[in-house]
């Protein structure tokens, strides 16, 4: 068992009520991984409280990496919002402490 | 085959001054952009305009020509910026007293007007995209509706000979596109082209965030000298080839890991990237690695653009109220606790009237709520933050008032109290039959 963090690196951007977050592979050897275990509903599950809408997953395997584009994520809007980080920029750190199990496949 | 080399001298309104100046002196520019208007910016700027016509742009406008145009006008480096806010003819006149004061007044300054559409938005009853409702519903809480414009009235100044452009709203991409299409001829319905010339415009518009800030974490992604950072340059060759690069010996760095965060930076859907010239497609996009701190990125794509233009409309949205004191030592958490559960009564017995609440302790939960934080340990200090949400500022005001009077009325050893009270000018978006936005340029006398 490791950390996502051990493995990809992170950024979220804000657009309204949205927040993206890129998931990005360190090595592309790990990247089927990534697809099989940070699926839209462990992100979902993830940020429960924190994101009211759905979580969609986009896929760019030529730079292996992972995009998640929540909606209703940023408490009514990163100008509206009464949060304390308004833009989400935080939310890659918690998306980065996910359990992977990394296991070699028998 | 021709190049130019594009620098990113801001990547938000109150972004570093010197690394602009750095660019300009060291990085052998032909462009240098400054992208700094924020999504709401506009229209609190509008807010300010309607006190004072002169005003209404961008409040470092001067401090950042200054610093800047002497070099900018030695070099002959042409300067594109989005600074001009809510006023860009302001904004050219201003500058061009600055450029005159420096002994610089030939220099040719033009400003591209007609992103603001609030008469065109205002009695129509466009959906807004972000809740259910219409402009018109807004009724007088609607300040401003600013169309995102998109590369081509920026590239015509540009061909008309214009040596500094000053925008209002236009695409972020569209300040850095503009050059290409002036430079080489780029027609205005090849779609890759656009499209990879979209790709080079969103990894330069936030400047530092592809050269290493917004990056760093120590032990896993180190970058040296934050202090230093040195902003992008954008190498663009005429068949849209593109080389990420910064000015040798200044801080940060340029990698693939930096090109890659940044290019999914505030994207949704990689395949359409919803721009005024283009819908550009990044889903093929390759980085590679060809030298310290040079990236190739390439295959960027597009399609057709919509017929339709993004509209930022800022509206008076509500009011926010908000307190904060901090506890230390054993059992911080403890009272922390305890006070946000006096404040929360007190808020009811003094019915304090609010549609959105929030009680948090800063230090333990208040990032992402207590069930995603549900693992740390206690902390040795905490702080409590309440905020509501209100109708009207004399409800807002007594949210602090609340958290401020524990001091003497809560739990023991608060300190450090703090509260503010603040109107909130928001933003939402609509679209718009793109044919009602009409950009026009306006050169301005030095």
């Amino acid at each position: 068992m490791t950390k996502l963090r051990e493995l990809a690196h992170s950024r979220a951007g804000d657009k309204g009520n949205i927040s993206n977050i890129s998931v990005i592979a360190y090595d592309a050897e790990n990247y089927p991984l990534l697809l099989e275990q940070v699926t839209s509903a462990r992100v979902k599950a993830l940020f429960a409280g924190v994101v009211e809408g759905d979580v969609v997953r986009y896929e760019l395997p030529n730079i292996a990496a992972l995009n998640f584009v929540m909606s209703g994520a940023l408490g009514g809007g990163v100008t509206r919002s009464l949060a304390l980080d308004a833009h989400g920029k935080s939310l890659s750190s918690a998306l980065l402490d996910l359990d992977i199990d990394d296991t070699p496949q028998q | 085959m021709r190049t130019i080399r594009i620098g990113s001298g801001a990547g938000y309104s109150g972004d570093r001054i010197e690394p602009a100046v750095e660019l300009a002196e060291k990085g052998d520019l032909q462009y240098l952009v400054f992208e700094c208007l924020g999504e709401r910016t506009v229209a609190l700027a509008q807010q300010a305009r309607m006190k004072n016509p002169d005003s209404g742009y961008d409040p470092l406008l001067e401090e950042r020509m200054r610093a800047v145009l002497p070099l900018c006008a030695a070099r002959g480096i042409k300067v594109v910026t989005n600074m001009g806010a809510a006023n860009p003819v302001a904004a050219a006149r201003r500058t061009a007293e600055i450029a005159k004061s420096l002994g610089l007044s030939s220099l040719r300054i033009a400003a591209v007007v007609g992103d603001d559409v609030l008469d065109a938005c205002k009695d129509g009853d466009l959906p807004i995209m972000e809740f259910d409702g219409t402009i018109k519903q807004l009724g007088n809480r609607l300040l401003s509706a600013n169309a995102y414009l998109g590369a081509e009235p920026i590239a015509q100044a540009l061909t008309s000979g214009a040596d500094i452009v000053i925008t209002g709203r236009a695409s972020d991409p569209a300040l850095f596109l503009a050059p290409m299409i002036h430079a080489f001829g780029w027609a205005m319905d090849d779609w890759n082209l656009l499209g990879q010339g979209t790709v080079a415009g969103h990894l330069l518009e936030c400047a530092g965030q592809i050269t290493g800030g917004y990056f760093a974490d120590p032990g896993y992604k180190d970058v040296a000298d934050l202090a230093r950072l040195g902003f992008p340059i954008g190498e663009v060759g005429e068949d849209g080839s593109l080389v990420i690069t910064k000015v040798a010996g200044s801080g940060g760095a340029v990698t693939a890991q930096t090109c890659k965060e940044q290019l999914l930076y505030e994207v949704h859907d990689p395949k359409r990237y919803l721009q005024p010239d283009v819908v550009a497609d990044f889903s093929e996009v390759k980085v590679a690695e060809i030298g310290p701190d040079r990236v190739r990125v390439s295959g960027g794509r597009g399609t057709r653009r919509t017929d339709t233009l993004k509209v930022s409309v800022g509206y008076v949205d509500s009011f926010i109220g908000e307190g904060q004191i901090s506890y230390a030592g054993p059992g911080a958490l403890a009272r922390g606790s305890l006070e946000l559960e006096i404040v929360r009564e007190r808020l009811k017995l003094t019915g304090v009237v609010t549609s959105e609440l929030r009680f948090e302790l800063v230090g333990v939960e208040s990032l992402h709520g207590p069930q995603v934080s549900a693992q740390a340990n206690e902390p040795y200090e905490v702080r409590v933050r309440v905020a509501g949400r209100t109708e009207n500022l004399r409800e807002a005001v007594r949210i602090g008032n609340e958290v401020e009077t524990l001091y003497t009325n809560g739990p023991a050893a608060g300190g450090g109290a703090w509260k503010s009270a603040r109107d909130v000018v928001a933003v939402a978006s609509v679209l718009l039959p793109r044919d009602l936005a009409k950009p026009q340029i306006q050169f301005v006398g030095a």
